[in-house]
């Protein structure tokens, strides 16, 4: 990899963006403090300055009607990017979403093009209660319409927003707080990584083996790799050996790799960070369901998600909801434990 | 005030009769196969059954507003109507043949059939609309935000009723609109119902015109369902758009003949009020004008007509016998 530094997750997106803008004049960003501010998470940071505020534009806190004014915009020609402060917002907006947004490229046949990113941060961690600390994803995921982007660190983060501006389709790019790399908020180090300086893309639909292992299967995206990762490094020090995986997108979804990581280790866990009930982790489960006559379990699957509560605000229950590098490795230690039925 | 000329005319009130024709129509094919005794069940209506399944709204009485403004656009001029979108689409020069086919779901519609009725697309003449009430107004903003960064003289229309005026979206995109200076025209059809709900049931104000004072924006009503009234109206809000001064919000008192949908029982409406609404049809009014002008006569009358007539029978005659989509196709097209 030539030119590589270490960026921080922040920092990877907002060249991206910068590189897409330098490369065609079609590509513009619109969002609430996107400007001056650089974005409330720096996704936008400094570029203001070089792209001035009719590229890079600040908005009202109007969400229908920039999140429908980018669906316009891309209508009309452009390729617009939209930044949702915090996925949480999304209930001002979410007709302009997924009734529009999403569906209007169905419902004309294929013949409108809505090249749309849709940026939009996620994840709790920090305090900030059930209004602003959700996840989200496997709701946008769950409709059609929509491709959904999760990176986990840098390098990923730059290669997948460079190709999803590129893409001809809207898609929905959730950056996670935690990982950001800002200065005002903890985060995950392997998040911030190298990036090469030059423009490159990551394709949607392939998700990386972040780690090899025999025993388990963890299946994560965003933070919760690294959270993941770190529990593999506390149970090999038992014996207990984690191939983790980095979905990197949900749709598309890369479900060979699951299935191939699956059929080496016999375990799986998913560890996610959204809500447990009806989500990402019920749909990798149902994946490897679907293939046990290629593939063979020795325990049940096992997943770890925000049980069915909104994300309390005290600091001892949201460390109760949010699945940790803890009750990952709790989880992994079960697996090994656990045997199937084999009576039934 | 500068009068249309006579070309412009001629197209106003040829286009005004090809709605009214389309959806008196429309009307009578949906209700192909929906009435007893082609239907089981006991029951009175069955809205999935005949050649156009679904819910129809229909736009005859409404003409103005569409032939008023769209008198004014070109064809890379965007426009985003409502769930009752077919006299704007006309209007804009949608494709009849291809949007019929649509609504009859068939493979050579303007969405292959995905879409219908509320959902017609239509790129070249940068047509759109939606089933979702105030979900016009920001998509315009964003063609009209594109023609701005793009440098084109192109405007937007986002057509709604007075019933979406409540919506979050007209506030939220006049405001936008207003501050970004936006080459956008609003253009609410007030056609005093909200399906069954009256204006004044539902809006603290008796004009919506009034609201575009809240966003530094000039608002215009037109009293009457008049089709010269509503073109003077967009004359000067389309040429503020083009000038680069910003958007307009025009309101239009319109009259609805038809039901919210067909089917609809209308018992929320006085029994006597589409007949006394139809004594001030637009159509003959605009055709008083053009004879008055020296534009039409019984002859040339006649002659319109008979080509509305044979438009309307072989955009409903291309979509009856075209083939329908394959069931394969039901998942194509959801991405690029």
């Amino acid at each position: 990899m030539s030119n590589a530094r270490t960026l921080t997750m922040a920092q990877a997106i907002a060249e991206a963006i910068g590189q897409e803008m330098d490369r065609d004049p079609r590509v513009f960003a619109m969002g609430e403090d996107i400007g001056s501010y650089g974005g409330i998470f720096s996704a936008t940071s400094g570029l203001l300055a070089r792209f001035g505020p009719e590229r890079i534009r600040d908005t009202p806190i109007s969400e229908s009607a920039f999140i429908g004014a980018a669906t316009g915009a891309a209508a009309a020609g452009m390729r617009p990017i939209a930044e949702l402060m915090f996925v949480d917002f999304f209930g001002v907006c979410m007709d302009q979403i997924y009734n529009h947004l999403a569906k209007n490229r169905y419902m004309s046949g294929g013949q409108v093009k809505l090249p749309v990113v849709l940026m939009t941060a996620i994840g709790g961690g920090y305090g900030d209660a059930a209004q602003h600390s959700q996840c989200l994803y496997a709701t946008f995921a769950h409709m059609p319409g929509l491709k959904v982007v999760v990176p986990s660190n840098a390098y990923d983060a730059k290669g997948l927003m460079i190709q999803a501006i590129r893409d001809d389709n809207p898609v929905v790019y959730f950056f996670h707080k935690g990982i950001m790399g800002l200065p005002w908020m903890k985060y995950f180090d392997g998040a911030t990584n190298g990036v090469p300086e030059e423009a490159y893309t990551v394709p949607f639909g392939q998700a990386a083996v972040v780690r090899e292992g025999r025993h388990v299967t963890v299946v994560a995206v965003s933070q919760m790799v690294h959270k993941a990762l770190a529990a593999a490094k506390q149970l090999q020090t038992e014996g207990i050996d984690l191939e983790v995986i980095d979905l990197r997108t949900l749709v598309p979804l890369d479900r060979e790799t699951v299935i191939r990581s699956v059929g080496k280790t016999g375990r799986l866990l998913i560890a996610d960070e959204d809500y447990l009930e009806f989500g990402l982790s019920g749909e990798i489960a149902a994946v490897v369901a679907e293939r046990l006559d290629q593939i063979a379990l020795k325990a049940p699957v096992r997943r770890l998600g925000v049980p069915g509560v909104p994300i309390p605000y005290s600091r001892p229950l949201e460390e109760a909801v949010i699945p940790s590098m803890q009750s990952i490795a709790d989880a992994c230690r079960l697996l090994m434990d656990a045997q199937l039925n084999q009576a039934a | 005030m500068t009068e249309p000329n006579a070309q412009t005319l001629r197209w106003m009130y040829e286009t005004m009769l090809l709605i009214r024709r389309y959806e008196e129509t429309m009307a009578q094919v949906y209700l192909e196969g929906k009435l007893p005794p082609h239907i089981q069940m006991g029951l009175a209506f069955d809205i999935a059954s005949g050649p156009v399944p679904g819910e129809m709204h229909l736009a005859a009485g409404q003409e103005p507003v569409a032939v008023g403004v769209c008198a004014h656009l070109t064809v890379t001029d965007t426009v985003v109507g409502t769930h009752r979108p077919h006299h704007f689409a006309i209007a804009k020069g949608v494709p009849l043949d291809h949007m019929t086919a649509e609504i009859f779901g068939k493979a050579t519609g303007l969405g292959r059939g995905k879409g219908g009725h509320m959902h017609l697309f239509d790129p070249e003449h940068r047509f759109s609309c939606s089933g979702i009430v105030g979900a016009s107004m920001p998509p315009a903003c964003g063609a009209a935000l594109a023609a701005k960064m793009l440098g084109t003289q192109d405007i937007a229309v986002a057509f709604f009723g007075e019933g979406a005026a409540n919506q979050g979206t007209f506030h939220e995109s006049l405001n936008l609109a207003a501050l970004w200076k936006l080459p956008v025209v609003f253009v609410c059809e007030d056609n005093a119902w909200a399906i069954s709900v009256p204006k004044d049931k539902a809006t603290a104000i008796h004009s919506n015109a009034k609201r575009a004072a809240a966003y530094g924006m000039e608002g215009i009503t037109v009293e009457r369902n008049d089709a010269m009234e509503v073109y003077h109206a967009a004359r000067q809000a389309v040429n503020r758009a083009r000038l680069g001064h910003g958007p307009t919000l025009v309101e239009v008192k319109t009259d609805r003949y038809f039901g919210h949908f067909q089917g609809d029982a209308e018992v929320y409406r006085p029994k006597d009020e589409v007949s006394q609404l139809r004594k001030h049809d637009p159509i003959p009014a605009l055709g008083a004008t053009l004879r008055k002008n020296g534009l039409l006569d019984d002859g040339s009358e006649a002659q319109i007509r008979d080509q509305v007539d044979a438009r309307v029978r072989a955009a409903f005659e291309f979509a009856r016998t075209s083939p329908y989509p394959s069931a394969a196709e039901a998942t194509e097209h959801a991405f690029a």
